[in-house]
């Protein structure tokens, strides 16, 4: 790749990096005079928490790999940007409020206050690290991914750089879950994403516009979800995807920690509100990158690269000077994309190995920061070396491996947490041990194997039968303990759903 | 213990033990069930809840629970009797000392009654007698005496550990109110004088500074909850500054910095405003010159990080490490209060970080962590 072709590659990429230290470090930083602060006009608003929520969550996978698996599997794939929504309307109807009232900041410390057991902290602490540190390995190797197709890098230069960034975040305080930020990250990916679509669209227009050339695979197949006739099996691959989407989000270590931010509970309703809204917008724009790709791209399907769509979209269909500036932005929004989704993720992960692990490290206590800085190299360096040595999982099947990881355990301790008096700490942690070893076997099968086909599709897609599974295994095994319902069961429940103009005394539990 | 008093069956049928085990065994269980109730002190409600435990324990057909004057409850046979309570259980506290009713002093209308003798015994908590433990039976026998004494005696050890429960919550209540009323009068007189001196200047701000200050007195004196938002804390905060500006004028300048994330973390009740009041006291003591207070609140991962800064006369390490310790000469004793509290609620790691020396300024440095069990505004 000549220097002339990286040079937007590079120029974005840097500025992006600069910008997200920059903001991290100065960004709110105003000084205000007690005559003008006023300090309820400050509580973070929903619309600015739902900008946060959707930059923290718009990751590789939706920026890169819908559009990539829309190009190589046609329109069945439209489930994932659908589920990833979707997710947040479950989460809006069962959980967001309750969850803010329960005062809890991390999953964590929701399990340890609904059932007053140190057990259960201690397995939902494992869980969120490993959701996360699956969730966090599509994001460096996408950032191989885009470094590569952007300026000719080898693939391990983009996780380095990404994993370097969140490191000096994690070490210098900046960044750390400074809302501002993560909202400025939502529009950035929205507009790189959406102008360049916009003149895309303009140039297929101009073309007259053409329709796709066939190529390799049967068109009306490609455009009809289903139509390749895979019966049984694509159709269970299917239900089991959509479960997986719609229930695994509420278990996403960084997304639950921004609900604390809300003030209280209608709040934190109204921010899942706005969340859905702007991922509706965002969503509508990669599978009209896919439906080009199909027309412009072909070729980039059948060699296996269809990860990188998005990015070599924009050179293939305009040369010259304004090919580069939609290549620069995408470029960019993709690093964003990269940069938000790891920073949130590590800063979860930092914070509950920091908390729980490295507390007491070395024979000593070590105070909060120093436990924190400790558990972020961890959080980075572990998933990264992971990136390093297995470059091939595709990026969106990795993503949504983790939702159904996610969707197996944490979906049923805080459904059946909020919504089911009688769930018992044996009951819960019976529950996510299930379900974590139904769908962890079928993470590190399709790590591990590329063989499909037969019952082995059970384990390409888990979650049809691993949800089911953890909510009966923790419904059964709370009802046989039923004698070791935590005793604050009804002061709890009464104060996760009681309306906070109620006035009920929250202050003892 | 208690668990498996509850299911006497089993050891019956293995026999295990002795008749006497047994008796033992039964004793020891209607005690352990009356004491719950007595734990709570000697009230009409608490004494309903364990008579009827404690008449199993002595085995006879009516006893009654009085308070220095009155009736509390009666349990068993004979309730006719129950208006003839009062009087005895006034002449015991009197006495100060057990004595036996014969029949002579109940008199009875019902020839088959059971109720004929009584042993009336004081009980003491906290060496005063708080009521008395009345005991009837058909005859007295000095075995039913020396019983209804040894029952009296644990009743009252029980309301002992009643009185000690109760001293121990008023204690840490005493504490806050303790804080509470430390704003101090100097503070109050002030801030009317200031107020006072607007109201032909400028009769808008003096309404308003009048009605910052009610809402901080409000604020100040709420009796509800041990914790708060740190939203609410800082907004007193705000109100505290803007009254000591009214009086200090340019001379108070004061920065506030803080991340929206960590609005809506719970802390205990007035642990900012205190060392506010400190910086503001420090940083303005005794020179004519310009005091900087700054506030600043940050989100850190799990915890929040709030600091409170001035750039005034300092103090020795060595004074602030007596008034952490609890030293109450010393004139800041809001950050030893401030200190305990933050251990009491979250442990001893989260104790305050103080960094002084004189004529360096100040800097209190509090960490709240986001979440901790049983802590909610």
């Amino acid at each position: 790749m000549s220097i002339e072709d990286a040079a937007p590659g590079v120029i974005a990429v840097s500025v992006v990096a600069i910008a997200t230290l920059a903001i991290g470090t100065w960004g709110l930083r105003l000084s205000r005079t007690t005559s003008d602060f006023f300090v309820a006009s400050r509580t973070v608003n929903p619309r600015l928490n739902a900008s946060a929520i959707g930059g923290e969550y718009l990751s590789a996978a939706s920026f890169l790999g819908v559009a990539g698996l829309l190009l190589t599997f046609g329109a069945e794939m439209l489930w994932y940007p659908i589920g990833w929504t979707a997710g947040y309307l479950v989460l809006l109807a069962l959980v967001a409020a309750p969850l803010r009232r329960s005062g809890a900041y991390t999953l964590p410390d929701f399990a340890e206050a609904r059932l007053g057991s140190a057990g259960v902290r201690a397995t939902c602490s494992v869980l969120v690290v490993a959701i996360a540190w699956l969730y966090l390995l599509p994001q460096f190797q996408g950032a191989g991914l885009t470094l590569r197709s952007a300026v000719g890098a080898p693939t391990w230069v983009g996780p380095l750089v990404v994993g370097m960034v969140v490191l000096v975040n994690i070490g210098s305080g900046g960044m750390r879950s400074i809302t501002f930020v993560q909202a400025f990250q939502y529009w950035l990916k929205l507009t790189a994403l959406l102008l360049p679509a916009a003149v895309l669209l303009a140039v297929w227009a101009g073309d007259g516009a053409p329709a796709a050339a066939g190529g390799a695979v049967d068109l009306a197949e490609w455009s009809m979800p289903l139509a390749d006739g895979g019966g049984g099996r694509g159709l269970y691959l299917t239900y089991s995807l959509i479960l997986a989407t719609f229930l695994g989000t509420m278990g996403l270590p960084h997304v639950v920690v921004r609900f604390y931010t809300n003030p209280d509970g209608p709040a934190a309703r109204r921010t899942t509100l706005v969340v859905l809204g702007l991922l509706g917008i965002f969503y509508v724009l990669p599978p009209v990158y896919g439906a080009l790709g199909r027309v412009y791209a072909d070729e980039l399907a059948s060699s296996g690269r269809s990860d990188v769509l998005v990015l070599e979209l924009p050179r293939l269909m305009v040369g010259g000077p304004l090919g580069d500036v939609l290549t620069g932005l995408v470029t960019a929004g993709a690093f964003a994309a990269f940069l938000s989704t790891s920073s949130g993720l590590s800063i979860a992960v930092a914070g509950v190995l920091g908390q729980d692990v490295f507390d007491r490290a070395f024979g000593r206590r070590l105070t909060g920061v120093a436990a924190f800085r400790i558990g972020g190299v961890v959080a980075v360096v572990v998933p990264l070396l992971i990136a390093l040595a297995l470059p091939n999982v595709g990026v969106a099947r990795a993503v949504g491996l983790a939702f159904a990881v996610a969707a197996s355990t944490f979906c049923p301790l805080l459904v059946l947490g909020i919504w089911w008096r009688r769930l018992t700490d044996v009951g819960a942690v019976t529950g996510l041990a299930v379900g974590f070893v139904g769908s962890g076997s079928a993470v590190l099968w399709a790590m591990t194997s590329r063989s499909t086909g037969g019952w082995a599709v059970l384990l390409e897609q888990p979650a049809a039968w691993s949800v089911p599974l953890a909510f009966a295994t923790m419904v059964l095994a709370s009802l046989l303990t039923a004698d070791r319902v935590p005793v604050h069961t009804r002061r709890f429940m009464a104060r996760l759903h009681a309306p906070e103009t109620l006035h009920l005394d929250r202050s003892s539990s | 213990m208690l668990s498996r008093m509850r299911s006497p069956g089993p050891w019956r049928r293995r026999h295990l033990g002795t008749d006497a085990d047994r008796a033992t065994f039964r004793t020891l269980h209607s005690a352990s069930l009356a004491s719950p109730a007595l734990r709570a002190g000697l009230t009409a409600d608490s004494a309903g809840k364990a008579i009827r435990h404690l008449r199993a324990l002595l085995g006879t057909p009516a006893l009654a629970l009085t308070d220095t004057h009155e009736l509390l409850a009666w349990d068993g046979t004979g309730d006719h009797h129950a208006g003839q309570v009062d009087r005895l259980a006034r002449e015991t506290v009197e006495r100060g000392a057990t004595r036996v009713v014969v029949r002579d002093d109940l008199p009875c209308d019902e020839g088959s009654c059971p109720v004929r003798t009584a042993v009336v015994t004081p009980l003491v908590a906290d060496e005063r007698i708080v009521g008395t433990l009345q005991v009837f039976s058909p005859s007295h026998t000095a075995g039913l005496a020396r019983a209804a004494e040894e029952v009296a005696s644990w009743v009252s050890g029980q309301l002992d550990l009643a009185e000690l429960d109760a001293s121990r919550t008023r204690a840490m209540e005493a504490e806050v109110r303790a804080l509470r009323a430390q704003i101090s009068p100097h503070f109050i007189y002030n801030s009317l004088g200031a107020i006072a001196s607007f109201v032909r200047t400028d009769p808008d701000r003096a309404r308003e500074l009048l009605l910052e200050f009610a809402d901080f007195t409000r604020y100040s004196f709420r009796s509800h909850g041990d914790y708060t938002t740190l939203a609410e804390e800082l907004r007193s905060v705000e109100r505290y500054l803007l009254l000591e500006q009214a009086r200090f004028g340019d001379r108070l300048q004061v920065t506030l910095r803080i991340a929206p994330e960590v609005l809506p973390v719970a802390v205990p009740f007035l642990c900012v405003q205190p060392l506010v009041e400190n910086a503001v006291r420090h940083g303005l003591a005794g020179s004519a010159s310009v005091g900087h207070i700054s506030i600043h609140a940050q989100d850190r991962g799990h915890e929040c990080v709030i600091e409170v800064e001035d750039d005034g006369i300092g103090e020795d390490p060595e004074k602030v490490r007596r008034a952490l310790a609890g030293d109450a000469a010393s004139d800041s004793v809001g950050l030893g209060n401030v200190d305990s509290r933050l251990r009491n609620a979250y442990g001893d790691e989260f104790g305050l970080v103080v960094e002084t020396a004189p004529g360096a300024g100040t800097k209190v440095t509090v960490r709240v962590p986001k979440f901790a069990p049983g802590v909610h505004a």
